[in-house]
């Protein structure tokens, strides 16, 4: 589904972000990117976007070269992935209902159909009864599924999570870990950066180390304690 | 199709609420934008009223053709006969000078002045309608007819209506050129308007890019936006004209009436008014088009 083949990311500042990358994701894998903070990690998650481009290799999603794709197309990618981010990129002049309906607007669904979706996205993050609240007045973690509605609403086959639980305590970020394995059970591939050491120790899901913009090793072994850097625990 | 009709008119909608947001900003454009169209605007009425009466004044330009005192009824019969055969003359009507001196008296109530004459001091004459119309032929008609023998003086009568038809091309360009300028003003007005939305609406911008939105949808409400503003400022300058036309009609009908003729001002027309509002359209459209070009293409990224 994802392939990063010798994926270089130099900015015009000269840092080098990313070197030589190369793994691959299996359709309906989910898989956990870890590293310290200024690994790599949200550049790699841009790059599969296509947010930003590699300077060098490729990067292939759905077989399809982003690397590469004319600007036209862009919109048309990124509609097939869900992206989570950690500050949410919530819109703050609407109601939590019209945030989650902004993807559908994008994608020219009609009223009653779009109106069906949302609240089923609503429903799958707990958010139901808050549809009329200004995503303001939510707590971080509810941000957050906020944030995550809006990702699905579209039914991506892919699902970019940045930190998904970069600032929220355990509690709330184990909420959200059950919320993707749900995804995950339904056959949606998911990428998931993390600095959590907690959270990579407690389950049994493949991780993708970065260090310095370098792959460690492809591990598939959850219990490799490679998680590096900023150890939160 | 349905659906995307409907997208359309809520994007429409989008527009018009962000439009009266802040309404004071808003009718503040809209007013500006109506001045400075209304001004070109109501300057091409103007000058398209002063060229129906030029028009109607000079209707059918005469050339009078004056002989010389000593001519002979002979002379004149020949003359006569030349001038019917001439191509370029329509028709032609012989006063003689006793006829020329009764009108005198009737037109200006100089009778007792005229009685007391020794002799009548007014030639013979011909007026004559050329068959062409325009100043050029009309000239060169008149230089020919000034050669003839036993003329005396060939006058064209409407010279006065080519010259200031002549000004009134001027004045024209004039409207043209000011028409383009604020044409410029109004683009950059627009631009300037649908820049500071932008800025405001920057988070939903972005956003919606990452989560895939096409330039075009993102380009929509804007796009709409400048065009209602240009719509609004066209409807205002359109009002502006009617209201000034309206203030103008008194003083011009008793200056008329002074003139003893029916001149009356003619509002501007359906396809003049249709043009004026769909010109505004456009450019309001083309200014917002510039402004989010710019932005997105800033905010492409590397």
């Amino acid at each position: 589904m994802i392939a990063f083949n010798q994926v270089s990311k130099r900015y015009p500042d000269g840092y080098e972000a990313l070197k030589q990358v190369s793994f691959e994701l299996a359709k309906g894998e989910m898989a956990f990117l870890s590293g310290h903070s200024g690994a790599g990690k949200s550049t790699l998650l841009k790059l599969i976007a296509a947010i930003e481009r590699p300077t060098s290799g490729s990067v292939l999603v759905n077989n399809q070269n982003v690397s590469v794709l004319k600007k036209g197309a862009l919109p048309y990618l990124r509609r097939n992935i869900g992206l989570i981010f950690q500050d949410h990129k919530l819109l703050f002049d609407r109601n939590v209902f019209d945030n989650v309906l902004l993807p559908l607007q994008i994608c020219g669904f009609d009223h009653r159909e779009s109106g069906k979706r949302v609240r089923a996205a609503l429903d799958k993050v707990g958010l139901l009864n808050r549809e009329k609240s200004n995503p303001i007045a939510l707590s971080g973690g509810e941000q957050q599924r906020l944030c995550i509605a809006r990702a699905i609403v579209n039914r991506p086959s892919i699902l970019l999570a940045d930190e998904p639980t970069g600032n929220l305590d355990a509690e709330y970020a184990q909420e959200i870990m059950a919320i993707f394995n749900s995804f995950h059970q339904v056959g949606v591939t998911l990428l998931i950066s993390t600095h959590d050491a907690e959270m990579l120790r407690n389950s049994h899901v493949r991780v993708i180390a970065l260090k310095h913009g370098e792959i460690q090793l492809p591990a598939s072994n959850p219990q490799s304690p490679d998680t590096t850097g900023t150890g939160q625990t | 199709m349905m659906s995307v009709l409907n997208q359309h008119l809520g994007v429409i909608k989008i527009a018009l609420r962000r439009m009266f947001t802040s309404p004071l900003a808003g009718v503040l454009n809209v007013l500006v934008i109506g001045i400075a169209l209304s001004l070109p605007a109501g300057m091409y009425v103007l000058l398209k009223n002063t060229q129906n009466l030029v028009a109607q004044l000079s209707g059918s330009p005469q050339i009078s053709l004056f002989l010389m005192m000593e001519t002979t009824r002979d002379d004149v019969e020949q003359l006569r006969n030349q001038l019917a055969r001439h191509e370029g003359i329509r028709g032609i009507e012989f006063i003689s000078r006793a006829a020329a001196l009764e009108q005198l008296g009737e037109n200006s109530g100089l009778d007792d002045v005229i009685a007391g004459l020794e002799d009548n001091p007014l030639p013979d004459a011909f007026v004559i309608s050329p068959a062409a119309i325009d100043a050029r032929s009309l000239e060169e008609l008149r230089n020919e007819l000034q050669q003839l023998p036993g003329v005396e003086l060939a006058q064209l009568d409407s010279a006065w209506a080519y010259k200031l038809e002549a000004i009134l091309e001027f004045a024209r360009v004039a409207v043209l050129v000011l028409a383009s300028l604020l044409s410029l003003g109004l683009i950059a007005i627009t631009f300037n308007t649908i820049r500071l939305q932008i800025l405001t609406q920057r988070d939903e911008i972005q956003i919606s890019r990452l989560i895939g939105a096409t330039d075009a949808f993102i380009r929509r409400p804007f796009m709409y936006f400048g065009a209602l503003q240009g719509l609004f400022g066209g409807i205002a300058a359109w009002l502006i004209i009617a209201m000034g036309l309206q203030l103008l009609k008194q003083p011009l009908a008793t200056l008329s009436q002074l003139y003893s003729s029916t001149f009356t001002l003619q509002a501007l027309s359906l396809s003049d008014s249709l043009s004026l509002l769909l010109f505004s359209v456009y450019l309001g459209w083309l200014g917002a088009w510039l402004s989010v070009a710019r932005h997105l293409s800033q905010t492409e990224p590397r």
